[in-house]
C-alpha cells in the first residue's frame, strides 16, 4: 500500500482559493507558518493580521469582523483555539453563529509536543456547542476540499486540519461531501467507522482482515457536526458482530460517542467497541510511539475485530509493519513541532 | 464627522444624566431592587454618549424594544443587534458596544432619555419573553455584542474597528468598560493589539468606580496606577471626573492618533447618598427592610421635587 505524499497541501490550496475572496481575512498567533499560511500573509498582506499570543483577543476580533461582514480564517494549533479561549469561543463567535473559521493543526497526538500541543478532547467540547460545525480531514483531498464546505456555511467552523506531509488517499476529483461519509468497504460482520488520520491507519489492516474473511463495512468520517449522515446510520443497521469506532481523540464525546448516541436513538443493539485515547492524557513522544502505546494502531484494530468475531486472525507484526513514518524533522514540517 | 467640544450641549447631558438616576431608583424601588450604584456612578458617563458626545444615527421616534424571537442559529437564523436603537450605521458615524453587559439597567434609561427607546420600555424588564433583559445581551435595546461575560467587547471593539479601516470608513468606535474588567487578562491583551495596529478610530470610555461585586477593589484585587499602566500600553489616556461633564466631553471630542481611553473616576453613591450606608457592597441593591426602602422612597421624593 502506498500512497502520494503532499507536501502542504493546504499552503499553495488556500493562497489560490483566496484568490477571488477579497472577504477572507487570516489571524494567527504566532504560529503563522507552522499552520502553512506565511506565504498567505506574503500573498496577501493587506488581510493579514498577527494577533500575536493572545488567543481570547484574537477570536473576539475575529467576531468583530465578521460582524461586519469579513470572513475570518484563524490559523493557529487546535489547543489555543478551544481550550485556552473558550468562553471567547461561546460568547463572541458561536452564540451570535458567526461566520468564523477556525482551522485547528496538530489534532489528537500528531505532535510530540506532549500534552500542551495535543488535543484529545477537542471534539467532545466543541461538538457540545451549539451552532458549531465540527469537521475533520483525513487526506491531502480533504485538507483541500475541507475549505469549500466551511467557506458555504453561514456559522462557526471548527477544522481538525493536517499540516506537513499528507497522503493523498482519495482522488483530487472526489472532494469531501459535507455530512457525507465515504464508504470505502461495504461487508455485513463489522461496521467500522474510522476519521482523520485513523482511516489510513486502518486501511494498513484492512486488506488482511479481509483476506481472513472477515467482512467489514467501512465508513471514513469527515463531519463530526451535524452527526446525522444517512449512511452512517445504513452501515449501523446492517451488520451483525459489531460496531468499532476508530479516532484520533478522547473516546469520550468524539466520534465513538456521536456513533454510541445514534445506536441508541435508534434501538441499534450490537455491541460498539471504541478505539480512541482511553479517557487519559497523552505525553510528548512520537505519533508512532503514542499510537501502539494508546491503542489506537492497526493492530488494535485487529485485537478489536478478533474479539469481535471470537476467533483469531493470525495477523503477524511482519504483515502489519507496512506502516508510512513520516521523520519529525523532515524538510516538509515546518519546524519541529 | 468628529464632533468637536464645542458641538456638545452640557446641560442637556447633565438633564439626561440626572433623568437616569431618577428612572433607574424608580425601577428599582418598583422591583424591589437594582443595579442602582452602577446608574450613579455611570449616568454622566452614558448621558454624555448618548447626549451628543458621539455620532450616533438619528432615529425619527423612540423604538419599541421587539420580543426576544429566539437564540441565533446557523444561516443567520434570529441574528439581531440591539444596535438598531444607535440608528443606521453609516460610514463616517460613530459605533457604540457596551462591556458590562449588567449596566443594562442604566443604558436602557440612557435610550429611553435620549428619545431612542420608548418610554414604558422598562416595563418589560427582566420580564420573561422579553428583550429588555437584566443582564443585557445582543438582542436588548443598545446591545451589539453579548458581553455579560466581562471583558470581552474591546477585542470585538478591535475587530469592528480594522474592519471598518478595511471598508475605508472613518466613524469612530466607542466601548464603554467598567474598571472591574481590567483585572481580566483579555483586556491587556486588546489594549496591546490596538496599539500595534494604530487603532486611532478605537476610543473607551471607563467607568472607575472603584467598586466590584465583593466589595473595594483595593481589597479584591487593585488595579491602580491604571492611568500610567494604559498609557504604557501605548493609549492617549484621560483621566477626569466621571461626574464632571465637560472634562469628559472635553477628553472624548479630542484628536488623537492613537486609540484614547477616557478613564472615568466616578462615586457609585453619586446623587444618592443613601447608597453609603451600603459601602463597600454596592453591585446590587435589595432592600432590606421596609425602612430601608422607605429611605430610599424618600430619596425618590427629593430626587423628583
Amino acid at each position: 500500500m502506498s500512497y502520494e505524499i503532499v507536501a502542504r497541501p493546504h499552503e499553495s490550496n488556500f493562497i489560490a482559493w483566496s484568490a477571488d475572496k477579497p472577504q477572507v481575512i487570516v489571524l494567527t498567533g504566532d504560529l503563522t507558518n507552522s499552520c502553512e499560511v506565511g506565504k498567505w500573509r506574503d500573498t496577501y498582506p493587506e488581510r493579514y493580521f498577527s494577533m500575536g499570543m493572545a488567543e481570547q483577543n484574537m477570536l473576539g476580533v475575529a467576531a468583530g469582523l465578521a460582524r461586519e461582514g469579513f470572513q475570518p480564517w484563524l490559523h493557529t494549533f487546535s489547543v489555543f483555539l478551544y481550550r485556552r479561549p473558550l468562553d471567547q469561543l461561546e460568547m463572541a463567535i458561536a452564540y451570535p453563529a458567526l461566520p468564523v473559521r477556525l482551522v485547528g493543526f496538530l489534532p489528537g497526538i500528531t505532535t510530540p509536543g506532549g500534552v500542551t500541543h495535543q488535543p484529545i478532547e477537542d471534539i467532545a467540547v466543541l461538538r457540545a456547542i451549539p451552532n458549531m460545525t465540527v469537521l475533520e480531514v483525513g487526506d491531502a483531498t480533504e485538507v483541500e476540499s475541507v475549505i469549500d464546505i466551511a467557506h458555504a456555511i453561514d456559522g462557526p467552523v471548527y477544522i481538525r486540519q493536517l499540516r506537513g506531509e499528507v497522503s493523498r488517499m482519495f482522488a483530487k476529483d472526489e472532494p469531501m461531501v459535507f455530512n457525507q461519509a465515504r464508504q470505502l468497504s461495504t461487508g455485513t460482520d463489522i461496521s467500522l467507522l474510522t476519521s482523520g488520520i485513523m482511516t489510513e491507519e486502518a486501511l494498513r489492516a484492512l486488506p488482511l482482515i479481509a483476506s481472513r474473511g472477515v467482512s467489514i463495512d467501512h465508513l471514513h468520517v469527515s463531519t463530526l457536526k451535524p452527526f446525522t449522515d444517512e449512511r452512517v446510520l445504513a452501515s449501523l443497521s446492517k451488520v451483525s458482530k459489531a460496531v468499532i469506532t476508530m479516532e484520533n481523540h478522547s473516546i469520550v464525546g468524539g466520534l465513538g460517542s456521536a456513533v454510541a448516541e445514534v445506536m441508541a436513538e435508534n434501538s441499534i443493539g450490537t455491541r460498539l467497541s471504541r478505539i480512541g485515547v482511553q479517557d487519559t492524557y497523552a505525553h510528548g513522544a512520537s505519533q508512532k510511539y503514542l499510537m501502539a502505546e494508546l491503542g489506537l494502531d492497526a493492530r488494535a484494530l485487529v485485537n478489536r475485530v478478533e474479539f469481535a468475531i471470537g476467533e483469531s486472525l493470525s495477523i503477524s507484526d511482519a504483515e502489519l509493519s507496512e506502516s508510512r513514518i513520516v521523520d519529525v524533522h523532515s524538510a516538509a514540517k515546518a519546524e519541529a513541532l | 464627522m468628529a464632533i468637536t467640544r464645542d458641538d456638545v450641549d452640557i446641560q442637556k447631558i447633565e438633564s439626561i444624566a440626572t433623568g437616569i438616576r431618577r428612572r433607574v431608583l424608580e425601577h428599582t424601588l418598583k422591583n424591589n431592587g437594582g443595579y442602582m450604584s452602577q446608574a450613579c456612578s455611570a449616568a454622566e458617563i452614558l448621558g454624555s454618549v448618548y447626549g451628543g458626545m458621539l455620532d450616533l444615527g438619528v432615529l425619527a421616534n423612540p423604538m419599541q424594544p421587539s420580543p426576544f424571537m429566539g437564540t441565533p442559529g446557523i444561516g443567520g437564523v434570529n441574528r439581531t443587534t440591539g444596535g438598531i436603537f444607535h440608528g443606521e450605521p453609516s460610514a463616517n458615524r460613530d459605533r457604540f458596544i457596551v462591556s458590562p453587559a449588567h449596566y443594562a439597567l442604566v443604558v436602557y434609561t440612557a435610550l429611553i432619555e435620549t428619545g431612542r427607546l420608548a418610554e414604558g420600555a422598562l416595563d418589560q424588564f427582566n420580564k420573561d419573553g422579553s428583550t429588555v433583559e437584566m443582564i443585557g445581551a445582543e438582542h436588548s435595546p443598545g446591545f451589539e455584542s453579548t458581553t455579560g461575560s466581562l471583558s470581552q467587547a474591546l477585542s470585538q471593539g478591535i475587530g469592528l474597528s480594522l474592519a471598518r479601516r478595511m471598508k475605508g470608513e472613518t466613524g469612530r468606535n466607542w466601548v464603554f468598560m467598567s474598571d472591574g474588567e481590567f483585572q481580566e487578562g483579555q483586556t491587556w491583551e486588546a489594549l496591546q493589539v490596538a496599539t500595534h495596529y494604530k487603532l486611532d478610530t478605537l476610543r473607551i470610555i471607563v467607568d472607575v468606580n472603584q467598586t466590584q461585586c465583593d466589595g473595594p477593589m483595593e481589597d479584591v484585587l487593585s488595579i491602580e496606577p491604571l492611568a500610567d499602566k494604559v498609557r504604557a500600553f501605548g493609549w492617549d489616556v484621560h483621566h477626569v471626573d466621571g461626574h464632571d461633564i465637560d472634562q469628559i466631553v472635553s477628553a472624548g471630542t479630542k484628536a488623537s492618533s492613537k486609540p484614547l481611553a477616557i478613564l472615568c473616576y466616578t462615586d457609585p453613591a453619586r446623587g444618592l447618598p443613601i447608597l453609603n450606608e451600603r459601602y463597600p457592597v454596592l453591585h446590587y441593591l435589595r432592600f432590606k427592610s421596609e425602612q430601608e426602602r422607605n429611605q430610599y422612597e424618600a430619596a425618590y421624593e427629593e430626587m423628583t421635587k
